[in-house]
């Protein structure tokens, strides 16, 4: 299989006044084409960081990050923020706009985009029109925008309710693979991790260590809400639930 | 329409009435008990007027005293400090967001400028500007311009934080992030600091009369105490009044048609 990202023995160091924090030590994992990644750790021990630091908005206090060939990540952050005084086409562009790669055939793809996911209509509205199943469509589709080869998703669905969830990240499930993109997702929500995924890095509370890597298997992989009936659903949700309960 | 939805616009009506009529009662109700207490003597009529005296002093002012020509002044020193008073604060704000260390630098100054009575100042505005129109403005200044700039500087330290985080996804530039985000995102909060920013320059601006001018409605006041024309006096503050009224007026209406 074609590597894609490689993580070897990534450090992060906060300082503050009287103290330093590990946020991350130690962090090492692969990213192969076609993947899709999940990671799950408790809450604030430092998942964002690794994505902060992985889209070079943080940097690494040590360790290294190899990225075949100049590949392009795409970010897709927890919060579907939209500029609300722009339609949402427009808020679709952003990246484009600001990369300045607005030209007539990234529009048109956009375009394409909002036509094969079912948002057509609802180009010329605004943002606070959208539903919030919409609006995480929408975000998605403002990534894909960019042609990334790799996204990065950072619990892109905690702010929706539960049903819209599981529609969503059915959803979004879909164009990923439709896109035939390679996806790196941190989510607290253990099924919907493995109901998407095919591996799953399981990460510590602070310092943020690899705790545990699951490899999903399923008698058959089917959408994200058809895998949740798979028979060895419940067998990865345990394992992975003692992980993160116990911490040494 | 139904008879449920008949009923509750009837009762929107009745209360716009009731609010309404209670304003209007409570103004006439106002100027009726002030006369009549001023024509028998209850209160000092030399020193509270009466609003007869005012139309008739008014009139006065009108036909022998140039009473367009101060208010002409007052409005056009105004409008001057306004505008420039909005571009200023916009300009400092956009500084003091983009350079936090220069905010971090200047904050306790600007904190005493705030506090200091900037009527205290005004003898050395006049010796420095001049006893003309420009202190008048200056002084003005002061006072707006401090309200000005907190209050867009917090509009723009109020921006959604997971809309910069966004735009730093996209590597966009500071310029970037300052013309396609921050000021687009904080056009409500400056549009409502209008509001503000017009009744501060008004107190600037009288108070700027009552220190140097030759003309205007402060010089007006302060002209008619010199002279103990009270009727004068009192024109002058119902007058001004009224222009802060309108004043405020308008620019919630521009406000409104603004926010569309």
């Amino acid at each position: 299989m074609n590597k894609l990202l490689s993580i070897k023995n990534l450090n992060k160091v906060y300082y503050k006044k009287k103290e330093k924090t590990e946020a991350i030590k130690d962090i090492s994992f692969d990213l192969y084409e076609g993947e899709f990644i999940c990671i799950v750790g408790p809450s604030g021990c430092g998942k964002s960081t690794l994505l902060n630091i992985l889209t070079q908005m943080d940097h690494k206090t040590g360790g290294n990050i190899e990225l075949k060939d100049n590949l392009k990540l795409g970010y897709m952050l927890q919060s579907d923020s939209m500029l609300e005084w722009k339609k949402v086409l427009d808020n679709a562009l952003l990246g484009l706009e600001i990369k300045k790669e607005k030209t007539k055939e990234n529009i048109e793809y956009v375009k394409c985009l909002f036509k094969k996911y079912g948002l057509e209509e609802f180009m010329d509205k605004y943002p606070q029109e959208l539903s919030g199943g919409m609006r995480e469509r929408v975000a998605l589709i403002r990534t894909l925008a960019l042609k990334p080869d790799i996204l990065i998703l950072d619990e892109p669905f905690s702010k929706l309710d539960y049903q819209s969830r599981l529609k969503v990240s059915d959803d979004v499930y879909k164009m990923i693979k439709q896109e035939g993109k390679t996806a790196l997702m941190v989510t607290h929500d253990i099924s919907e991790a493995i109901s998407v995924s095919d591996r799953i890095i399981v990460l510590s509370d602070r310092p943020c260590i690899v705790k545990n890597i699951y490899k999903i298997k399923r008698e058959k992989n089917g959408n994200p809400i058809e895998n949740r009936k798979d028979k060895n659903f419940a067998y990865y949700y345990d394992r992975i639930w003692k992980d993160l309960s116990f911490n040494e | 329409m139904s008879e449920e939805h008949k009923r509750y616009l009837k009762k929107l009506k009745q209360e716009k009435v009731i609010v309404v009529g209670f304003q209007i009662f409570i103004l006439v109700g106002f100027l009726l008990l002030w006369e009549i207490l001023s024509k028998y003597k209850i209160i000092n009529p030399f020193i509270f007027s009466s609003p007869s005296k005012i139309i008739e002093t008014i009139k006065n002012l009108f036909l022998n005293y140039n009473l367009i020509g101060h208010i002409a002044t007052t409005l056009y020193e105004t409008a001057i400090a306004f505008i420039l008073g909005i571009t200023l604060s916009f300009i400092i704000a956009i500084i003091l967001y983009e350079f936090k260390i220069l905010n971090k630098i200047i904050d306790p100054y600007l904190t005493m400028l705030n506090s200091l009575p900037k009527v205290a100042l005004g003898p050395l505005i006049i010796i420095i500007a001049g006893a003309n129109t420009k202190s008048i403005i200056v002084m003005a200044l002061l006072i707006n311009l401090i309200v000005g700039i907190m209050s867009i500087y917090n509009g723009f330290n109020n921006i959604d934080k997971d809309l910069i985080k966004l735009f730093k996804t996209f590597n966009a530039s500071r310029l970037d992030i300052l013309l396609k985000l921050t000021i687009p995102a904080s056009y409500k909060t400056i549009i409502s600091s209008l509001k503000l920013n017009i009744s501060m320059t008004l107190i600037g601006v009288i108070m700027g009369e009552f220190l140097v001018s030759k003309s205007g409605l402060g010089y007006l006041i302060i002209y008619g105490t010199q002279v103990f024309n009270l009727d004068m006096v009192m024109s002058g503050i119902i007058i001004l009044i009224i222009i802060s009224f309108v004043l405020y007026k308008i620019i919630t209406y521009i406000e409104k048609k603004l926010l569309q």
